[in-house]
């Protein structure tokens, strides 16, 4: 890998023959490389300015008071986004809190209890998850989950009703809760497949030392397993949860887009992304598209403050979105 | 036993004719740790058997509507037809969002990998960008590519939604050729400096060719991702476009697979859910066709770079 560092100047001196055409050629390569990089970071700064800028009526004339606003009726030109962030703070938490011990559960049982063969066809069948379309989530929770919820609310509000989170049924299944599953099943993959990943990196002496000295296999995981991935797999949950507050489409079929905020999860909601997703292709007017762009950024500076805690936490770990 | 044994028997702090099973203490503690491994078993089953009603609900629904006829026919009415021109749509939007993504994906990869040194600064921010855009929320992408191209152009067109879906393939792609890159061994780059050979012309012989089955399982798998894509498309493709004719042109409005899903479920005949169910049906079919396929493809050329 060292020479592969420094680019063709070390090898200036190794050269027999003059050669023009590859020293052009080496600038080339290394030019368009770098312009490659440089259109992706400008890109990322565009997208800051294109909210700001197309975003400008809403926040001059809404100030910083935009974000704890409640109130988002665009037919009297009064938007705040305080109860689409309630929204998307309250279905993305419930789907963090369900999908972590669960993804760490799975990671677990990928990385050491499973045997080869059933490790080698469940892991990638928990990864599909994530390749399934937001689209076929959001049409599916609408069309077969919501049925379900309809009749699982009443149960869970009478055995857990005394909890202000488990308010009376909504009346037919379209709720946050709703919303909250959707995005758990829609996570989990995430957190599962890194986790998994970091379990693996654990040294097998460690593993082996415990064992030898009388530790059960959940002792090994307890003592020695998380302990030393703990930072790792902190910042694989919040990167599910990063991917659960910008879902847009599969949240808007089954939340109910009601921009009000209720204590009960049963109650319909609404998300910034789910919200821009169901009313920016009509407009009220033009205010409404900006403040539609200023919400759309202030999604976005969560987003990235959680990117940036994700890595902050990871530590030495690589924990990064993985593709393959 | 003689007493020079019993003595010896006495002064033992065990039993050593105790049978080795487990008991009191150590009991609880191998109870607790089976405890855990059933629960972690179901959680892993509990995954996958959500995969499979998530596959069976659409599939179950989809396939009564699928024919040949509902591949290759256009829609008519609310409820007739297929879908003919909604995939020519997706397909057109996907080629020309690969098209921009592939390759500053893979100059993206090569910068990080070829020219960047491991403690570089510059290779650090740009590894940072890349996952903050990865992290980027689809409906957000719409947004800025709505700002970017719509609105100088007035109209919202298949281009735009081209350009959104790059804007997500692209992260993907880089990562994906970037890890590929690190596994080509550094003996054929060693190798071709041996020889004297330019940087550029070993990393377009001998790199390139070397990664070429990782790069291509990346590219499927953001391929099939941008092709389920909807909230950048709902954005930037809008519903601008003629439902019931193909648009070969991209600066028009271009119908896709999952704006027809998107805009047909809540229709008000019956019928036209069904279609819809058949468009989801052949949508997830490609998909994990693709995802699959970009699995077997990656199983083979890690076998050949000996990982």
């Amino acid at each position: 890998m060292t020479l592969a560092r420094g680019g063709p100047r070390d090898r200036a001196g190794m050269r027999t023959r003059p050669r023009r055409a590859g020293r052009l050629g080496d600038r080339v390569m290394f030019g368009l490389c770098a312009l490659a990089g440089v259109l992706v970071v400008l890109t990322l700064v565009d997208v800051v300015f294109q909210l700001v800028n197309n975003g400008e009526p809403a926040i001059s004339r809404f100030g910083l008071g935009f974000i704890t606003s409640t109130a988002w009726k665009p037919n009297f030109n009064i938007e705040g986004v305080g109860a689409l962030l309630y929204g998307t703070a309250v279905s993305s938490l419930m789907a963090v809190v369900l999908a972590t011990p669960l993804g760490i559960a799975i990671g677990l049982f990928l990385s050491m209890m499973a045997p080869a063969r059933v490790r080698a066809v469940v892991g990638p069948l928990v990864e599909l998850l994530a390749a399934v379309p937001s689209i076929i989530y959001g049409f599916w929770g609408l069309v077969v989950l919501v049925p379900f919820i309809d009749k699982l609310e009443p149960g869970l509000h009478s055995a857990l009703g005394f909890i202000p989170l488990f308010g009376p049924a909504s009346p037919i299944g379209i709720s946050v809760f709703t919303a909250g599953l959707v995005l758990t099943v829609m996570i989990l993959p995430i957190i599962s497949a890194l986790s998994r990943d970091l379990f693996l990196t654990v040294p097998t002496e460690l593993k082996d030392g415990a064992a030898a000295l009388g530790a059960t296999p959940w002792e090994v995981i307890r003592g020695i397993v998380l302990p030393t991935t703990v930072s790792g797999v902190s910042a694989a949950v919040v990167l599910g949860l990063g991917r659960a507050l910008g879902e847009a489409i599969a949240v808007s079929f089954v939340i109910g887009d009601v921009t009000a905020i209720h204590r009960s999860l049963f109650a319909p909601g609404a998300t910034i992304a789910a919200q821009i997703a169901n009313e920016f292709p009509s407009p009220d007017d033009a205010l409404h598209t900006a403040a539609m762009f200023y919400a759309g950024l202030v999604l976005v500076v969560i987003g990235m403050l959680t990117s940036v805690a994700a890595r902050m936490i990871a530590g030495r770990f690589d924990v990064t979105q993985r593709v393959i | 036993m003689s007493p020079a044994e019993t003595a010896l028997f006495e002064r033992m702090p065990f039993d050593p004719t105790a049978p080795l099973t487990p008991s009191g203490n150590l009991r609880r503690r191998a109870a607790v740790s089976r405890f855990v491994q059933t629960t972690a078993t179901a959680a892993a089953l509990f995954a996958v058997a959500v995969l499979v009603i998530i596959c069976y609900g659409v599939a179950v629904r989809g396939a009564s509507t699928l024919s040949f006829g509902f591949v290759i026919q256009n829609p008519s009415g609310l409820a007739g037809g297929g879908i003919f021109n909604a995939l020519i749509g997706t397909l057109e939007i996907v080629a020309i969002a690969t098209l921009i993504a592939l390759p500053i994906g893979i100059l993206t990869g090569l910068y990080l990998t070829e020219f960047a040194g491991p403690r570089s600064r510059t290779a650090r921010t740009l590894r940072f960008a890349l996952d903050i855009m990865a992290g980027l929320p689809t409906i957000i992408v719409g947004l800025f590519v709505y700002g970017l191209i719509v609105i100088p152009q007035h109209q919202q067109s298949g281009f735009a939604g081209a350009v959104a879906l790059a804007i997500v393939m692209l992260p993907l792609m880089a990562r994906s050729s970037q890890e590929v890159l690190l596994l080509v061994p550094g003996s054929l780059r060693e190798a071709a400096d041996a020889l004297g050979v330019n940087r550029w012309r070993t990393v377009l012989g001998v790199i390139l060719p070397a990664a070429f089955g990782g790069i291509l399982t990346g590219a499927i798998l953001a391929t099939a991702r941008a092709a389920g894509e909807t909230a950048p498309l709902l954005i930037c493709d809008g519903f601008g476009f003629n439902q019931f004719a193909t648009q070969f042109n991209p600066f028009h409005g271009v119908p896709s697979v999952s704006m027809f899903i998107f805009t047909s479920y809540d229709l008000p005949l019956a019928q036209a859910v069904t279609r819809a169910w058949g468009a989801a049906f052949v949508l997830m079919m490609l998909i994990l066709i693709a995802n699959v396929l970009a699995r077997l493809i990656l199983a083979r050329s890690r076998a050949k770079l000996g990982r």
